[in-house]
């Protein structure tokens, strides 16, 4: 017989935290725990914060395992029954390639930040918190990968995803928002991240990709979407909880805070851009418009939210009537920019089909109609034509959000926003208020931006010619890049189109 | 503070100094009411080249997809140098016309308002 009885939960989780968090008798505190005080936070009582979740290793370890099964059981039937032959249309797939390049490895990004701040905080809870959340993600990008892998064996674009994120030009928007993140102190990553981006933001990254899955057939992504979705409430939580205790510690703290959820709103508002297209654009069946999934999961959701936190001295995010007066455009100025420099996107472009341009009409009204249907018209002439339309010259770009200067002037649709700074003797362009506030805070930290424009020009890019720069990208011309139509991608889908119509006969 | 960092007196590289661009400034250019160019251009020129070779030889593969590039009347066009009212000498080069690395030229072309007078 075991003498040793089995220890409870609750004893378990103090025995984890409490118990590993003895006090430093011979170094002292502030070398076990270097990064704690160059951010200005003020922390009184480090153990005021109580970690909601109070999960285990084993229990964590045991619950995933479970969910993880569930999903790769879902995967395979997926791929035994060529599940891909089941979704709306191969247009469809720009949204998974979009998600592998840009989004799969910010998982990982946060994986390393939530490590690194979590190592950083003097109360266990936390580190533990933030421990579990590290796992998370790791776990976040290893399921994306596999997941999408399947469609990676039928369509072109996601062979090179991980050098693709380093390298190609509209990558570097997320890859610059995650790198300032992960530079950034641990305070304010478990601003950036945790709060501003897993609680504000993430409904509008993960549900319109996940009901997009959903309504277009692919059920291997939103079994994927499933799997994820009990660890970011687990997530939003710990965010909240982590500024709560913040704004609780000190009063100093209150400015520090919300100028870093005014950053880290308007940083990911900017990257949810790439959102918008998706929703508007990509999905062949559309979900809703990206002005209904703001109006819902912002103007709503997060209009509560601070409402809520205004107790704390918290106000709404500077700079949210700026993304509301973008509201109906965003998505159009950005599918320009796709469309325009498709030779170098590892994905497909193309002009909307007729019902999608009335539905676009329906979703943003007679203004849109008017302002963006005669680019459409002209684009459609061109390709019938045979000269299909590429911009041929490389974009100005954006010092901060990295986007190329597409976003009009606030109050009028019709005129590039244009902001600018000089700092040391050197000038800066912006494409907005929100982008130059950011820089003008701390400039030191984006005189460093790695423009892809620029590089391209400085000659760090793999050569001067296109070849050449697709080639350092990783993409390969003809295949992964250019119009739908006409592509391998398209021929693969109209192929397994005609196979089953053969069987029908 | 110019920058939040661990290192006091943290100075950060600057990228975009023009000594990195081989000899080359680099110019933005925007004209006003044709978004079918989704943003303005960005491109490395010589300081030495003359404003004209700008126009004649840079500009035309920039923009000729546009319908009414072929329609601009350049005794009409109006520019801006970073904002301010401009008017360059076409003889002289982008330097001695006051264009410096990284500044901005909007070209403004009276009565042409874009694709169905979309500003497109």
């Amino acid at each position: 017989m075991n003498a040793i009885k089995k220890m409870s939960l609750r004893d378990r989780y103090r025995v984890l935290t409490r118990d590993l968090d003895w006090a430093p008798s011979y170094q002292p505190e502030n070398k076990i725990f270097p990064d704690m005080a160059f951010e200005g936070i003020k922390i009184t009582n480090w153990e005021g914060f109580n970690d909601p979740f109070r999960l285990t290793m084993d229990a964590y370890w045991k619950y995933q395992a479970e969910k993880e099964r569930k999903l790769y059981a879902v995967l395979d039937s997926f791929a035994q029954n060529n599940a891909q032959m089941g979704i709306t249309d191969a247009r469809y797939i720009t949204a998974l390639k979009l998600f592998l390049q840009g989004i799969s490895p910010c998982e990982y990004m946060a994986h390393r930040g939530f490590a690194h701040a979590g190592r950083q905080m003097r109360n266990a809870g936390l580190r533990v918190a933030a421990q579990m959340q590290a796992l998370d993600e790791l776990r976040h990008v290893q399921t994306q990968v596999h997941t999408i892998s399947h469609f990676n064996k039928h369509f072109n674009g996601m062979h090179s995803f991980r050098q693709m994120h380093d390298r190609v030009w509209y990558l570097s928007v997320p890859k610059s928002f995650f790198d300032d993140a992960f530079s950034a102190g641990p305070f304010e990553f478990m601003v950036a991240i945790g709060f501003s981006f897993e609680y504000v933001l993430t409904n509008l990254l993960f549900v319109p990709f996940m009901s997009g899955a959903a309504f277009n057939g692919d059920l291997a992504t939103v079994t994927f979407g499933f799997s994820a979705q009990s660890d970011e409430a687990r997530h939003m939580t710990l965010g909240l909880e982590a500024i709560k205790f913040m704004l609780e510690q000190h009063e100093d703290n209150v400015p520090i805070v919300q100028h870093w959820i005014d950053k880290w709103f308007w940083r990911g508002y900017r990257l949810l851009g790439l959102v918008a297209t998706m929703m508007d654009y990509m999905l062949p069946k559309k979900i809703m418009s990206w002005k209904e999934a703001w109006d819902i999961y912002f103007n709503d959701a997060g209009g509560a939210l601070f409402k809520d936190l205004a107790r704390y001295g918290i106000r709404m995010p500077k700079f949210a009537d700026v993304a509301d007066k973008e509201v109906d455009r965003v998505s159009t100025e950005l599918w320009t920019a796709l469309y325009s420099y498709s030779h170098a996107t590892a994905f497909h472009t193309w002009i909307p089909e007729e019902a999608e341009l009335e539905w676009l009409a329906k979703s943003y009204g007679p203004e849109w109609e008017k302002r963006y249907r005669p680019r459409f018209d002209f684009w459609k002439q061109r390709e019938a034509e045979g000269k299909r339309f590429f911009n041929p010259t490389l974009p100005q770009l954006c010092q901060v959000c990295q986007i190329p200067m597409v976003f009009t002037e606030p109050d009028d649709p019709s005129k590039i926003a244009f902001r600018e700074s000089t700092y040391n003797g050197e000038h800066y362009h912006f494409c907005s208020d929100g982008c130059k506030n950011i820089f003008d805070h701390e400039p030191e930290k984006y005189v460093q931006a790695w423009l892809p424009a620029h590089q391209i020009y400085q000659g760090n890019f793999g050569g001067a010619t296109m070849p050449e720069v697709l080639n350092w990208y990783g993409i390969v011309p003809g295949q992964d890049n250019g119009d739908y139509r006409g592509s391998e991608d398209e021929k693969t889908w109209l192929h397994w189109a005609a196979m089953r119509n053969r069987v029908a006969d | 503070m110019p920058v939040h960092a661990i290192t006091p007196d943290y100075v950060g590289t600057v990228k975009d100094r023009v000594e990195n661009f081989h000899g080359n400034i680099l110019v933005h250019i925007y004209w006003k009411d044709h978004l079918l160019f989704c943003a303005p251009i960005g491109l490395p020129l010589p300081p030495s080249m003359p404003f004209a070779a700008l126009l004649a030889d840079v500009l035309p593969g920039a923009y000729s997809q546009h319908p009414e590039w072929e329609a601009i009347d350049w005794t009409q066009a109006q520019w801006d140098l970073n904002h301010a009212p401009f008017t360059p000498d076409p003889a002289k080069s982008l330097a001695e016309n006051g264009i410096v690395h990284k500044a901005l030229l909007c070209l403004t072309t009276p009565g042409l308002t874009g694709l169905a007078g979309s500003c497109t």
